[in-house]
C-alpha cells in the first residue's frame, strides 16, 4: 500500500484492536490535498475504525498516522483542520439548528462565528429552518445540519462517514456539490460510503475494505464501474 | 481554557432550562426528601437544630447525583461528545464545562432546599445565612468535580445509573462530612470561627478533587 509524507493524511501500519480483534489492520496510506478517497466495505470492516483514529477519537493500537503533516493525536491545531460528518449528527435535540452550529464555530474560534454559521447553513438550503430546534427536523434536515456544522470551520480534511444518510435528492445533490467544492479548493475528503453510485462520483481515488484491511486501491480513472460494483457485491455476499 | 469551558457550560445550561428534566427530578426529589423527612421527625427526641444539617447534606448529595447523571448524558443520543472531542477544545476544557453547569444545577436546587428546609424545621436562617450559603458552595464544588468525572466514566457502560452512585457516593463523604459539621456548627449558634477548621478540611478536599478529576478526566476518554 501507498504512503504519502506530504499528504493532506498518511497512515503507516495503523492498527486499532479490540481484544483480540484486529478492526483496523496494518493500513497505510496517503491521501493528497485536493483528492477524494472513496472507501466501501462490507458492515464491520474498519471503515469507521480508521476514521475515528483520523479524527482524534480513538487512539491507533499501533502504527502511525499523520494529518497536514502532524503526527497524531496532534494538538488543536490539527483538530482545527479536521471536519467530521458522521451517521450520528453529532448534534443537541434541545439547541436550534442555528445555536447547534453557532456552538460549533465557536468551539473553532471562529471570530465571525454568527456569520459563518449563517452561510454554512445557507449552503446546506437549511437556512429557512435554523430556528426550529433540531428535535422538530426530519432526518434529512438534521442531516443537512449535520453537515454544516461539519463545515463551518472551513476544514482542510473532511472525514464523511455516510454522510448521504437520510438525505432527500436535493440533500444529496447539495452535499456532493459541497464536497466536489471543496476539494476544487484544495481540501482531502475521506468518504466512507455503501452507495457506489454517489462514491464512484466523487471520487479521484477508490478503496475497498474487508477485515480491517485494504484490500483494493486505485485510480478512480482505471476503474470500471461495472466490474467494481461486480466485485464489491460479491465481498459483501461473502461476508453476509 | 476557562472561555472553552464557559461556552460548553452555557451549551449545557441552556439544554437544560429547554428539557428541565434534571431540574425538575432534581428539585421534586429535594422537597419530598424534606417532607418525608419532616413527617418522620419525633420532635421530643432529636431537636430540629440537630436533624437539619444531615436532612440537608443527604438531599444535597442525591439530589446532586440526579444532575451529575445528566451531565454527559446528554451527549450521548446524537455522540454530541464526538463533536466535542474532535473539536480543538481541550479536554480539560470539556471536563471543567461539564462541571460549572453541574455546579449552577447543584447551587440552584441548593438555593431552593436551604430555605425549604429553614421553614419546615423552624430555624432562623437570616443570621447565617451568607456563611451557610458559602459551605453549600464550597460543598457543592467537592461533590460536583468528582460527580462529574465519574458520569464520564459511567456513561458509556450499561449499567450508568448503577455505577454512577456507586463510584460517586465513597468519594463524597470527605466531602459530605465537614460540610455537615460545618453547617450543625453554624445553626447551633456557634460563632463562624468555630467551623473553620471543617471549612478548611473542605477546602482541601476541594483542592485536590479539582485539580485530580481535572487530570484524570482525559483517561475516561480511552476505548
Amino acid at each position: 500500500m501507498e504512503t504519502a509524507s506530504g499528504s493532506a493524511v498518511a497512515t503507516e501500519n495503523l492498527t486499532r484492536s479490540f481484544g483480540r480483534r484486529r478492526a483496523v489492520d496494518g493500513i497505510s496510506l496517503g491521501v493528497g490535498a485536493g483528492e477524494t478517497l472513496a472507501l466501501f466495505g462490507p458492515n464491520g470492516a474498519g471503515k469507521t475504525t480508521l476514521l475515528r483514529i483520523l479524527a482524534g477519537l480513538l487512539k491507533p493500537t499501533s502504527g502511525s498516522a499523520t494529518i497536514g503533516g502532524v503526527k497524531l493525536p496532534g494538538g488543536a491545531e490539527v483538530r482545527r483542520r479536521v471536519g467530521v460528518i458522521s451517521h450520528h449528527t453529532l448534534l443537541y435535540e434541545a439547541l436550534t439548528a442555528r445555536e447547534n452550529v453557532e456552538f460549533a464555530a465557536r468551539l473553532y474560534r471562529i471570530p465571525d462565528f454568527r456569520g459563518a454559521s449563517e452561510r454554512a447553513l445557507d449552503r446546506m438550503r437549511i437556512l429557512d429552518r435554523a430556528d426550529s430546534p433540531v428535535r422538530s427536523l426530519s432526518r434529512g434536515m438534521r442531516q443537512r445540519v449535520s453537515v454544516a456544522r461539519a463545515m463551518v470551520h472551513e476544514p482542510r480534511l473532511i472525514l464523511a462517514d455516510e454522510p448521504f444518510t437520510g438525505l432527500d435528492v436535493v440533500g444529496a445533490s447539495v452535499l456532493s456539490q459541497l464536497l466536489a467544492d471543496v476539494t476544487q479548493s484544495g481540501a482531502a475528503v475521506i468518504l466512507v460510503t455503501h452507495n457506489i453510485d454517489e462514491g464512484l462520483a466523487l471520487a479521484t481515488r477508490v478503496g475497498i475494505m474487508d477485515g480491517g484491511r485494504i484490500v483494493l486501491l486505485d485510480d478512480r480513472a482505471s476503474i470500471d464501474r461495472s466490474a467494481f460494483a461486480q466485485r464489491y457485491r460479491n465481498l459483501v455476499a461473502a461476508g453476509a | 481554557m476557562l472561555s472553552d469551558a464557559w461556552l460548553i457550560a452555557r451549551k449545557d445550561l441552556a439544554i437544560e432550562f429547554r428539557t428541565r428534566s434534571a431540574f425538575l427530578s432534581a428539585l421534586v426529589f429535594a422537597l419530598l426528601g424534606i417532607v418525608i423527612f419532616f413527617f418522620a421527625w419525633d420532635s421530643s427526641a432529636v431537636s430540629a437544630i440537630d436533624l437539619a444539617p444531615g436532612v440537608l447534606w443527604v438531599i444535597f448529595t442525591f439530589s446532586g447525583l440526579l444532575g451529575m447523571h445528566r451531565s454527559f448524558g446528554v451527549e450521548q443520543p446524537d455522540r454530541g461528545i464526538d463533536g466535542l472531542l474532535s473539536s480543538p477544545v481541550a479536554r480539560e476544557s470539556i471536563f471543567l464545562g461539564k462541571a460549572i453547569a453541574n455546579l449552577v444545577f447543584v447551587a440552584v436546587v441548593q438555593a431552593v432546599a436551604i430555605p425549604a428546609v429553614g421553614f419546615f424545621y423552624g430555624l432562623p436562617l437570616g443570621d447565617v445565612a451568607l456563611p451557610l450559603a458559602g459551605i453549600a458552595l464550597l460543598a457543592a464544588i467537592g461533590l460536583v468535580t468528582v460527580g462529574t468525572l465519574f458520569s464520564a466514566m459511567a456513561v458509556n457502560t450499561r449499567f450508568a445509573e448503577l455505577l454512577l452512585p456507586m463510584l460517586s457516593l465513597p468519594f463524597f463523604v470527605p466531602v459530605v462530612i465537614p460540610a455537615a459539621q460545618a453547617t450543625a456548627k453554624l445553626l447551633s449558634g456557634r460563632p463562624v470561627g468555630d467551623a473553620v477548621p471543617w471549612l478548611k478540611l473542605l477546602l482541601a478536599f476541594d483542592i485536590v478533587f479539582v485539580v485530580a478529576c481535572t487530570l484524570a478526566y482525559p483517561f475516561t476518554l480511552e476505548e
